[in-house]
């Protein structure tokens, strides 16, 4: 089928403003954007910009907004797109645009580093393995799965108009460590995301959870970490 | 950076689409309550500077502002009972949609039935 595809291209060493430029590409509707997108670097115009590594889901490399809405294009079949009518495609909103789809993600690893996400214990080393139960281990499972791909931390618009907040990436990447009965810095996690910049600026708008590519409750996270700051207890 | 941002709007669902709707009834209801605050407070300058006032707003322009103030009540009352499900209770995130139309229904039960009566007393006299 043939389809097109609307993409807001920029480069900056050679004009000041992003421009909308529109390709035709024949697809199968079981391809995914990034086939799409990949047709066009190699057939029609090399200087196409984008991230990709693994093309599968894994690494996310490639959030970026599809028809108005945070997704993977290694995710997202042309089928569901409506592909009748021209696909959209843009950066992701909210970090600094280096070229086409490429956007400056040093702010967003900036705020997970931020939140300590990785074990924090006290005491000797444990001759044999930190044991958990299946239902404790059940606690964060969900947040277990994050691939940190922005896809939801640019999908909010708090952090659209202020950077400083953390994002819900960042919330969920603290999470992930605050609700695993090993760990001991959840005290120090909850007083970071106690900030003003910090959990409270959440309005629930829910665009993260509807944006997140592995399925990620992100707004049930973020409610999960507040309700543990106001009842102090995890 | 590009100079102007060229793209799109971010097509959220009804979770943005009703924080979007908050704030705008939450700086309206605002403003309303800073104009009565300070027509009600007329009273202490005089009585009747006070009837004058509030005489003024016997007109069908402002009967359809009521309508609209009403409206804008409803909705921010009621989404904010829906929000702080959504922060305070376990299931809330979960049911978010639910309780979007659960707002949804409410606001119609009330609100329809209220601007049938309003109307017949600003237009029927
Ligand atoms: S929570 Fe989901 S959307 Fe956010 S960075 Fe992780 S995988 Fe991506
Ligand atoms: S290219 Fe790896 S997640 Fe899409």
């Amino acid at each position: 089928m043939d389809v097109k595809v609307k993409i807001l291209r920029y480069n900056p060493e050679v004009v000041d403003e992003a421009e909308w430029k529109t390709y035709a590409v024949t697809l199968q509707p079981t391809d995914r954007v990034l086939d799409a997108l990949h047709k066009i670097k190699w057939e029609q115009d090399g200087t196409l910009t984008f991230r990709r590594s693994c093309a599968h889901g894994v690494c996310g490399s490639d959030a970026m907004r599809i028809n108005g809405r945070n997704r993977l294009a290694c995710k997202t079949l042309i089928k569901d797109l409506n592909p009748e009518k021209e696909i959209t495609v843009e950066p992701i909103k909210g970090l600094p645009v280096l070229k086409d789809l490429v956007v400056d993600m040093e702010p967003f690893f900036d705020a997970y580093r931020s939140v300590m996400p990785f074990l924090v214990t006290s005491g000797h080393e444990p001759t044999r393995e930190r044991i958990q139960s299946q239902a404790d281990r059940d606690r964060f499972d969900d947040t277990t799965k994050c691939i940190l791909c922005a896809a939801c931390t640019t999908s909010c618009p708090v952090f659209w108009s202020d950077g400083q907040y953390f994002g819900p990436q960042a919330i969920v990447g603290a999470h992930r460590f605050i609700f695993d009965s090993r760990d001991e810095g959840t005290e120090q996690r909850l007083e970071i995301l106690n900030d003003k910049e910090g959990v409270w600026r959440c309005r629930t708008t829910f665009n993260c959870t509807d944006a997140c590519p592995r399925g990620i409750e992100v707004t049930k996270a973020i409610q999960e970490v507040k309700r543990a700051l106001i009842f102090r207890r995890v | 950076m590009p100079s102007k941002p060229a793209g799109t709007l971010y097509r959220g669902r009804e979770g943005m689409w009703s924080w979007v709707a908050h704030r705008i009834t939450g700086v309206g209801i605002f403003f309303f309550l800073l104009v009565h605050v300070l027509d009600t407070a007329l009273v202490r300058v005089s009585p009747e500077a006070y009837n004058e006032v509030i005489g003024t707003y016997k007109n069908p322009i402002v009967g359809l502002m009521e309508v609209g103030l009403v409206g804008a009540i409803l909705f921010h009352a009621f989404n904010g009972i829906r929000l702080i499900l959504v922060d305070f209770w376990a299931k809330g995130p979960r049911n978010q949609r639910k309780l979007m139309i659960g707002v949804g229904v409410v606001w119609v039960v009330l609100f329809v039935p209220f601007v049938a009566r309003h109307l017949t007393h600003v237009f029927g006299g």
